[in-house]
Parts: structure tokens; sequence; C-alpha cells
């Protein structure tokens, strides 16, 4: 080692941590692919459904007479639509207060193999003042009013 | 007059400011402490008042949101006559504008701290590194009285206030908040010494010491601040996790990297004279994530509970500081790192080759948190929309945490300047076969591979952290390094809680009926009765619970589904039952139909030592802090004698 110069040894130095954070760079953007999860609203989720097991983030207004609660007390089946489209979702857990039929939410879940979409996570409007990103501008882009009302 | 007394407070300290950076530029431009003149004498004392000033300001503003005045636009937005005290105090900082006063008020303290008692800089970085605080100090108290003035006054007062924030009406408040500024804000000292350092060339040994105490004070609160926000975030949310990948949790975790990071790199600057620009960059860039943290917090750029309002104009104001502060540091940086003279060199296998592998992977680590974080953003200008969470960082993470804790592992045990692996070999094997036994058992647990890889690399990590007091008298064993080893094995226990907590934790949802019982792992909890209650500004559905853990002794639980009137929202309050191995988490959910309730209950095996941990790796933090302060004076008490020796030998 002690051949090395100060000066070689720098820039050796430079070159490993360089490599490091390239290699953090290149697993990340390869992992931000893969694994980011896509917000989809049901018309873009009927045209184009996304792969079985895919975490993806599905926003819109949940429908009226749409919430059918199963036997076990804890399990929902409700449809989320945006007008053109509607997407049936399944969910086992205590939904959020603000969860009811004719308001607005983002089910975060997976497509099943069966076809079915089944959300582990509901985020619904719980405070005027926490809009999400995604939801906007919605109004613009698909002109339903009723996407525009969905928040978190 | 509570309101214009602050307000004034807050002008004058700005105005302070003004004067400390002119002061400070004037006295570094002509050079050293004579040629400064009367102005350089200025500085420090305007930066004590400066921070005098801010804190008695804070204090105005506490004061008024205590007395509930609803002439303030502040108190009224955001506070309630009704609020039990605690919260009215904390609702202080649980808003926009008064968390940023808080953050002046900790930055313009920090700075009058360090112009009060750090002496062993040479005068003109200190100056430097004055002028730099009230540089940055400066546009803060822009955004504040010009975009965020939080003494406004209402034209006509108010008859009664908004209330905060339900969420945020937890003790968890009155803790997590200043904590976290500690840290964040702490970490602008550093920002000013590398810049004051850069700008005279300084960067020695002596330069690190005298930043190191200042580093490790910030990191502790960061520290102490991300575990508060951890636990308080697990128990008040409901959702039984206590890390979500959250925009804002990054935010926090960001600064703490490069923090760690800059205190590893600072003790190789200071023992070998090595790593002089990287220290400096390190310092700049730790600052540079509080600030990146606060914009993508206070900008409501990113959707959070944290985020209090959208406002376009404050994320354009911080945005502009953004650019600003870490544009300058860094263009500072590319003008004047070439002319730093270079360290010394080191071999590979030693301790700071140890310290600079940890360096580089915890560049990586904060490279991958910073670039999920900011990945939506990126995407949302090319008008697709994401979110990035633990899909993401659980994995990418690990690829990088696992050489640096295996690096963690044998650092420690290595000699400075040069080491034989051969004599590190024994201690090393030893905490190899634990790390081995730990993966077997993982294994024969069926742990999933991220918790089989975090539990054999606690078990491992543990005893390698203890490896050092091996062969020493451990009454001898200076404070720093007992603080050292109790950081590090406080990040084996957290990390075997994370692992545990992930591997075994079991969930159990059900609807049932008051006198049924539902079991989650070893407990069952029986559903006694569901009542209403009420507080001071909610009323509640109350269950009660009583749970047994493997058929012993039942323990009452108390979970709530509160409603809030002001302002109206419903949150639920989980229940806690703690045992040395781990955590119940009960949950109350809605009436399932007109008999049965729904409950939600975990067993979180082990999942307290994640917060325990982060308290360990503190604690290490404050030890090795009140050990180097201790060896400074002592120091400067053999100086002052050697001088009166001298001073006396000539008479």
């Amino acid at each position: 080692m002690s051949a090395v110069k100060a000066k070689h040894q720098r820039l050796i130095l430079v070159v490993i941590a360089l490599v490091a954070l390239v290699a953090a760079g290149v697993i990340a953007s390869w992992a931000l692919r893969n694994q980011a999860s896509y917000f989809y609203v049901p018309s873009q989720f009927v045209e184009d459904p996304p792969a079985p097991g895919q975490a993806i983030r599905l926003g819109g207004m949940v429908e009226a007479n749409s919430i059918k609660t199963q036997s076990d007390g804890v399990t929902i089946d409700f449809v989320v639509g945006d007008g053109d489209a509607r997407v049936p979702v399944r969910y086992s857990g205590i939904v959020p207060d603000l969860f009811v039929e004719g308001s607005g939410v983002v089910a975060e879940g997976k497509m099943q193999s069966d076809g079915t979409f089944v959300a582990d996570n509901l985020l619904a409007k719980h405070d005027e003042n926490y809009v999400p990103r995604e939801l906007q501008d919605m109004n613009d882009q698909h002109k339903k009013a009723a996407v525009a009302e969905t928040t978190i | 007059m509570i309101a214009e007394l602050g307000l004034a407070a807050l002008w004058l300290a700005a105005a302070l400011a003004a004067l400390q950076l002119v002061a400070g530029a004037l006295a570094v431009w002509r050079g050293g402490e004579e040629s400064g003149g009367e102005l350089a004498g200025l500085i420090r004392p305007a930066a004590i008042v400066q921070g005098v000033l801010c804190v008695f300001s804070f204090a105005m503003l506490v004061w008024l949101f205590v007395r509930t005045d609803l002439s303030v636009k502040l108190v009224a937005m955001n506070s309630h006559s009704d609020k039990p005290l605690i919260f009215k105090i904390a609702g202080s900082w649980g808003n926009h504008e008064g968390s940023m006063l808080l953050w002046i008020t900790v930055m313009s303290a920090a700075g009058a701290l360090i112009a009060f008692v750090e002496r062993r800089l040479p005068e003109r970085t200190m100056q430097a590194t004055l002028a730099a605080q009230s540089f940055v100090a400066l546009g803060f108290y822009a955004f504040l009285l010009l975009s965020s003035n939080p003494f406004e006054r209402l034209p006509t007062p108010a008859v009664e206030g908004n209330g905060l924030n339900p969420l945020l009406q937890d003790i968890g408040l009155a803790f997590h908040p200043p904590t976290l500024y500690l840290g964040y804000v702490g970490l602008s000292v550093a920002f000013s010494f590398a810049v004051g350092a850069l700008i005279t060339r300084q960067v020695t040994p002596e330069f690190a010491r005298a930043m190191r105490p200042w580093v490790l004070g910030a990191w502790i609160f960061l520290t102490v601040g991300i575990t508060a926000g951890s636990y308080w975030a697990y128990y008040e949310l409901g959702w039984g996790g206590w890390w979500f990948w959250d925009p804002v949790e990054n935010a926090s975790l960001m600064p703490w990297l490069a923090a760690t990071a800059l205190l590893h790199s600072a003790s190789v600057l200071a023992a070998r004279d090595a790593l002089r620009a990287w220290t400096i960059m390190l310092g700049v860039v730790a600052f540079s994530m509080s600030m990146i943290g606060t914009f993508l917090v206070r900008s409501g750029i990113l959707t959070s509970v944290h985020a209090f309002a959208v406002d376009p104009e404050r994320g354009s104001f911080i945005l502009g500081l953004l650019v600003i502060y870490i544009g300058g540091a860094l263009a500072v940086f590319g003008l004047r790192a070439g002319s730093v003279a270079e360290g010394e060199k080191f071999s590979a296998v030693s301790r700071e080759g140890a310290l600079v592998v940890n360096n580089v992977l915890l560049s990586a680590i904060l490279g991958v948190v910073l670039l999920g974080t900011l990945y939506p953003l990126l995407t949302e200008a090319m008008g697709v929309r994401v979110s990035v969470g633990p899909p993401y960082f659980d994995p990418v993470g690990t690829v990088f945490v696992v050489p640096m804790l295996l690096a963690m592992m044998v650092g420690p045990l290595l000699r400075w300047r040069g080491d034989r692996l051969e004599r590190v070999r024994k201690p090393a094997l030893i905490a190899l076969v634990c790390l081995a036994g730990g993966l077997a058992v993982a294994i024969a647990l069926r742990a999933g591979v991220l918790s089989t890889i975090g539990l054999a690399l606690s078990a491992g990590l543990a005893v390698a952290s203890v490896m050092p007091l091996r062969g020493r008298s451990l009454r001898r064993l200076p404070i720093a390094t007992w603080g050292m080893v109790i950081a590090h094995l406080g990040i084996a226990v957290a990390l075997f809680g994370m692992a545990s907590e992930r591997a075994f934790n079991k969930e159990e949802l059900a609807a049932i009926k008051v006198g049924e019982t539902a079991t989650v792992g070893p407990w069952s909890v029986k559903l006694a009765a569901v009542d209403p209650v009420a507080g001071a500004n909610w009323t509640a559905i109350e269950a009660v619970m009583q749970a047994s853990y493997a058929g012993g002794k039942p323990v009452e639980l108390h979970p709530q589904a509160r409603s809030f009137w002001s302002p109206p929202q419903e949150t639920t309050e989980s229940a806690l039952a703690t045992r040395w191995n781990g955590q119940l988490y009960a949950v109350l959910g809605k009436a399932a139909d007109s008999e049965r309730w729904q409950v939600r209950l975990w067993w979180k095996p082990f999942v307290t030592l994640i917060w325990y941990g982060g308290l360990m790796i503190a604690l290490g933090g404050l030890l090795a802090l009140i050990g180097r302060v201790r060896e400074d004076l002592r120091r400067r008490i053999v100086q002052r004698k050697a001088g009166e020796r001298r001073a006396e030998a000539v008479p």
C-alpha cells in the first residue's frame, strides 16, 4: 500500500465512491421502474389493466349502493367508478371514517390473478386541507366532477 | 401587545443577523482579528442577542396560545379555548408559521451558543462561520416575516378558534417536533462551520474536533426525534406500522444519514487528518438535506399529514432559499476544495479504511432514499403519477445496508493507521459464527428473506459491537468508546426489533359481539364492554377488552374511536399491552351490524426493541459527547496550568 501516492489514493477513493453511487443509482432506478405504484382512474384501469401482483393506487368515486359487507363483518365489496368505467374492489379491514357511498376514495392494492382488485389500504377524505397531488388536476383531465371530488 | 412585542423582537433579531453578516464578512475580508477592528467585536454579541430575541419572540407566541388570544390569526386558525393546556402550548408549533418560528429560534439559539462557547477555532474561521450562520438565518427571517408572519392580527377577533388537527392532539406533539427541529436545524452549525473553514481554508484536525460536539448534539436530537416520531405514528395512526416511508419520514431520515456519515468522517479528520474535503462536503450536504426536507414538507408539494397547508408562494420561497444556500455552498466548495491542502493518506485495512467504507455506503443509502422520495415529483413532471413505498425502499435499502453493517462489525476492531486482518480474525470469527447462528434460527422459523437477513445481521452485530471491550480495562475505557459500543449495539437491537416485527407479526381482524373472544398469536382477547365516553373536546366509543397472554392473568385495554368536534374529525386511539417480548396492539373499528363490533388486533413480538434501540443509539451519542467535552475541558485546564507555570518561571 505504501507505494501508492497520496494523490493516487485520493483518485482511487473517488473512483470507489463514484462506483458505489452509480451502482446505487442504477439499482434504484431499476427498482423504481418496477416497484413504484402507479396511479389509475377506473377508465384507465379498464382500458389497460395492471398486471396481477403489481401494486397500484386506484382513485375514484365509491358508487351509490355498491358497498356490500360480507358475513364475517369485516370484508367489504364496493365499486369504484369515474362515470365511464367501474372497477369492483374488495377490502378487509376497518374502513376510514369518511369512506361513504358517493364520495372519493383512493384504494391501494393489487390485482389478483383471478381478476379481482384487492385493496390493502383505503384512503378517504379526512380533512379538506389534504388533497393529494395526484387528484388535484384530475378535473381538467377527465372532466368528471365525480373524480374531482376525490380527496384523501 | 404581546403579539407586537414578539414581532418587534423578530424584526430586531433579523436586523442583528444582517449586522452579523456584514460585520463578519468585512472582518473576514480584511483578514483576522486585528485588522477586523471594532466591527469584528460586534459579531459574537450580535449572535448572542439575536438568539435571546428569538427565544423571547417564540415565548411570546407560546404565551398567545396559552391565553388563546383569538385576535391573532394563527391562534384563531389553530387553537380552541377548550383544548387542554398542554395542547395549547404544543399547538403553537403544530402549524406552519409556528413551526417556522421554532425553526428560526433553534437556528439563532444554536448560533448564539457557538458564539458564546466556541473558542478553539482560529478567530477568522469563527467570524466566517458566524457570518455564514447569519446568512442562512437571514433567508429564513425573510421567509417568516414576509410570507408567514405568525403574529398577524385579525381585523376583528374571532369568537372561537378552529382547533387543532386531532391527529396532532397528542402528547407526542409536545416532544417530537422540538427534538426533531433541534436536530434538523442544529445541523446548520455543521453547515456554517464547513463554509467558514472553506472560506479560510483552515480544514484541520482541530477544526474537526471543534465541529464534532456540535454535530453530535444535533445528531442526538435528530435520533431521538426520529425515534419518537416513529413511535408516535405507530400508536396514533392506528395502522400498526412504525415506518411508512412517507416523504416526510424520509425528510428526517436523510439528514440523519448524512449527519451519521459526517460524524464518522469527522473522526477520521480529527484522528488522522484525512478526508478533509469529504468532511466539508458532508457538512454542507447534511444541512442541505434538512432544508430539502423542510421544502418537501412545508411547500405542500407532497401529500402528507405534515403538510399543514398547500401554498405555492411559500413553496417557491423555500425553493429559492434552497437554491441560494445549497448552490452557494456548493459553489464555494467547488472554488475552494481544490486549494484545501491534501490530507494524509492511509492504508485500506485500518480504522479509517473501514470508516471510508461506512461513508461511501451511507452516502449510497442516502442517494437511494433521496431518489425514491423525489421520484414521484420527477415522474409527475412527465405526467405520470406514481407513489413509491416499501416495495422499493425495503429491498434496495437492504442491498446497501448489509455491506455497511458487515463493515461495521469489523471496523471498530481495527487500529488507526494500519492493521493486519489476522489480528482481528478471532473476534470477527466469533461474530460470524453468531451471524450464522442467527441465520440458521431465522431460516428454521421461516422468516421472510429480508427478516432473515435482518435477524442474522443483528445477532452478528450485537456480538461484534461489544468486541472492542475485549481485553480492555472497562474502568479505564474512555467514555467516548463506551458511546460507540452502545450506539452500535443500539443499531443491532433496533434491527432485531424491525426484523422480528416483520417476520413474526400476527394480525387478526374480526367482528365480534360483546362477551366474545378473538385470538391473535398467544393472546386471547375478550370484548367485555363497549361504552360511550367523553373528553374535554371529544366524545368516543370505548371498548373494554380483557387480554390474556397464554392463559395468564388478563390485562384491560381501552381502545377508542374518537370524534372531535373542533375541527370535526374522527380518530382511532389504539390500546397497547406491553410485555418484555412484544406488544399487543388493539384497535376498535365500527359496528359491523347491530350486535358485532369490528376489532383489529396485532401481536408484534419484540417490536419495542426498535425504539429502545433508537434510544440506545442516542444514548451512545450522548456518552460520546460527554467524553469529548470532558477531554476538551481537561486539555484546556492542562494548557492553562502550563501557561501559569511558564508565567511563574519567568518572574
